[in-house]
């Protein structure tokens, strides 16, 4: 067991970095940039049952301080996952990988994870019920108690791997969304999805997004999200996955600080395509300069 | 693809809200015309792209627009200060589809990546038409340098003040092997409606990543979903689906 390593749901990784779903494709982009085996793991793009174009464009705008998002989870569906890109995957990355999943009801969530968690290199679900840019499904199941405890058993009576629970900051009360998932059986919590924000564009005096609304990350939302992971981790007792705004080795060791098992990096991915090889091999030297021997004393302490 | 630092080498202003930068740094992940670089400016969270004009070894020029925020804070580097860059973006043009006499339509800020497509085809000896839109005279810029390549230049103007009056279309010569444009969608889709022949339009969006992470700047095309970041910016006609 190396200095960084860390246990998500009973699977050791290498260390506690992951990349956010959404922000690391299926991986191959990275892969060509640098040995992406380095990774603690990574969470793929969000997986729905059908394949989905998404919003209509512009889907991106600038932020002070990060960047609103409305991409509305394009994505090839779930048989072109499994068939091309699962196994496209499997010749550049050999760890346990994240599937991230999203429906729009019940049977859909339940199916998709049914048959992902099938595959063998998929080592926990990460379950999307806070997806903001999605109409009829997505984050109206993250903002409700039983909604969401209603998904958690739907997929957990069909799949055997771990499963996570990702959550939305939109809602008045994170606390009891996440206990609520836990009671239903989920075995680990993520959070936080992204902010609901917006922009208007001054020439035209619209929206910037066509989508009007769209999620807003980046280091702006780091306080926001280390505060609804901390709240999290002291109100469950599974283990929570924390994210939002994390750009750097002492970003991820205030999450682990605050309680998080393991560290999932979104928006820096996307301004600084070696961000997470980055944040892992300044991870020693941050330890070293705050006295942290290894991060599983970190989780102990807490 | 490299994320390397670059140095400003100098700064001119074209027209009134047009700049022409020139930086110092490796090119070597530039491997064709009309590919693009993504800019990291202090204080702003997302890189700006903006298109390759040219390159001359380590030298690499870009002409952008004062549009924004980003741009207008680009317009004020002075030389020697340092700027990252991610290069070796998108597709770029591909040379080899020109035949012998290719024609290049520009529009406004959709002229410079034709520069260096420009040069790489007039090196391989081809019988360069080139056609620059612009709205009005002060808008005009880069007719000279096109002119010195040994290209024939034809410069259109929306109010006449300047060349031919109207638009691009107005201007098109009567035979051509192969059609490479890039400008404004409206000035495409003229394009891509008035040529007999085979064409390779680039085309612009808002980005998030440059490289085809984020599915920011996707599209639908004939052959499937696109990335205008890592599929395109240049697709080819025969490709294209219109939105709206």
């Amino acid at each position: 067991m190396g200095r960084l390593s860390v246990n998500l749901c009973g699977i050791e990784l290498d260390n506690p970095v992951i990349p956010a779903s959404g922000t690391f494709g299926y991986g191959w982009e990275f892969a060509e940039l640098y040995d992406i085996n380095i990774l603690g793991s990574f969470s793929c793009k969000g997986t729905t049952r059908e394949p989905r174009f998404g919003n209509p464009t512009p889907r991106i705008a600038d932020c002070p301080a990060g960047m609103l998002n409305a991409v509305g989870l394009q994505n090839p569906g779930v048989d072109r996952v499994i068939d091309t890109e699962l196994p496209k995957l499997a010749r550049v990355f050999h760890k346990p990988v994240m599937a991230n999943v999203s429906g729009f009801s019940l049977e859909e969530y339940a199916e998709t994870c049914a048959r992902l968690d099938r595959e063998p290199q998929v080592g926990w679900l990460e379950v999307n019920i806070s997806c903001p840019n999605v109409h009829g499904g997505g984050m109206s199941f993250g903002t409700d108690c039983g909604q969401a405890a209603a998904v958690v058993r739907a997929v957990k009576a069909v799949t055997t791997k771990p499963v996570l629970i990702k959550l939305t900051p939109n809602v008045t009360d994170v606390v009891s969304v996440a206990r609520a998932c836990e009671d239903a059986g989920a075995d680990g919590i993520s959070l936080i999805n992204t902010l609901l924000g917006m922009r208007m564009d001054l020439k035209t005096r619209k929206p910037v997004l066509a989508n009007t609304m769209g999620g807003y990350s980046g280091p702006g939302v780091f306080p926001v999200a280390l505060r609804m992971v901390w709240q999290v981790a002291h109100a469950v007792k599974i283990p929570v996955v924390g994210m939002g705004g994390v750009s750097s080795a002492e970003d991820v060791l205030e999450m682990l600080m605050a309680g998080a098992a393991a560290v999932e990096v979104g928006a820096a991915n996307l301004v600084d395509p070696w961000a997470c090889k980055r944040i892992i091999e300044d991870l020693p030297a941050a330890m070293d300069r705050y006295g942290i021997r290894t991060l599983t004393e970190l989780k102990i302490e807490n | 693809m490299n994320d390397t630092l670059f140095t400003v080498l100098s700064q001119r202003k074209l027209t009134d809200h047009v700049y022409e930068l020139r930086l110092q740094g490796d090119t070597s992940h530039i491997t064709r015309p009309g590919q693009f670089v993504n800019l990291k400016l202090d204080g702003l969270y997302l890189r700006r792209p903006i298109s390759v004009c040219n390159l001359e070894g380590d030298v690499l020029t870009l002409i952008y627009k004062v549009v924004g925020k980003g741009t207008e804070q680009l317009s004020r580097m002075a030389p020697g200060e340092a700027l990252p860059v991610l290069t070796g973006l998108g597709n770029g043009y591909d040379v080899s589809l020109s035949g012998p006499a290719p024609l290049l339509i520009g529009g406004g800020v959709g002229v410079p990546p034709l520069y260096l497509l420009a040069k790489r085809l007039r090196a391989a000896g081809k019988a360069v038409s080139v056609i620059l839109g612009f709205n009005t005279a002060s808008e005009v810029f880069y007719e000279a340098e096109f002119r010195a390549l040994g290209c024939e230049v034809t410069v259109t103007t929306v109010d006449g003040s300047c060349g031919v009056k109207g638009f691009v279309t107005d201007a098109l010569p009567e035979s051509y092997s192969h059609v490479y444009t890039c400008g404004p969608e409206p000035m495409l889709k003229a394009v891509y409606r008035s040529i007999p022949t085979g064409g390779s339009f680039s085309f612009e969006k808002r980005m998030g990543c440059g490289f085809g992470a984020c599915m920011g700047c996707s599209c639908k095309t004939v052959t499937g979903y696109k990335r205008i970041c890592k599929e395109g910016p240049v697709l080819q006609k025969e490709e294209i689906l219109w939105e709206g």
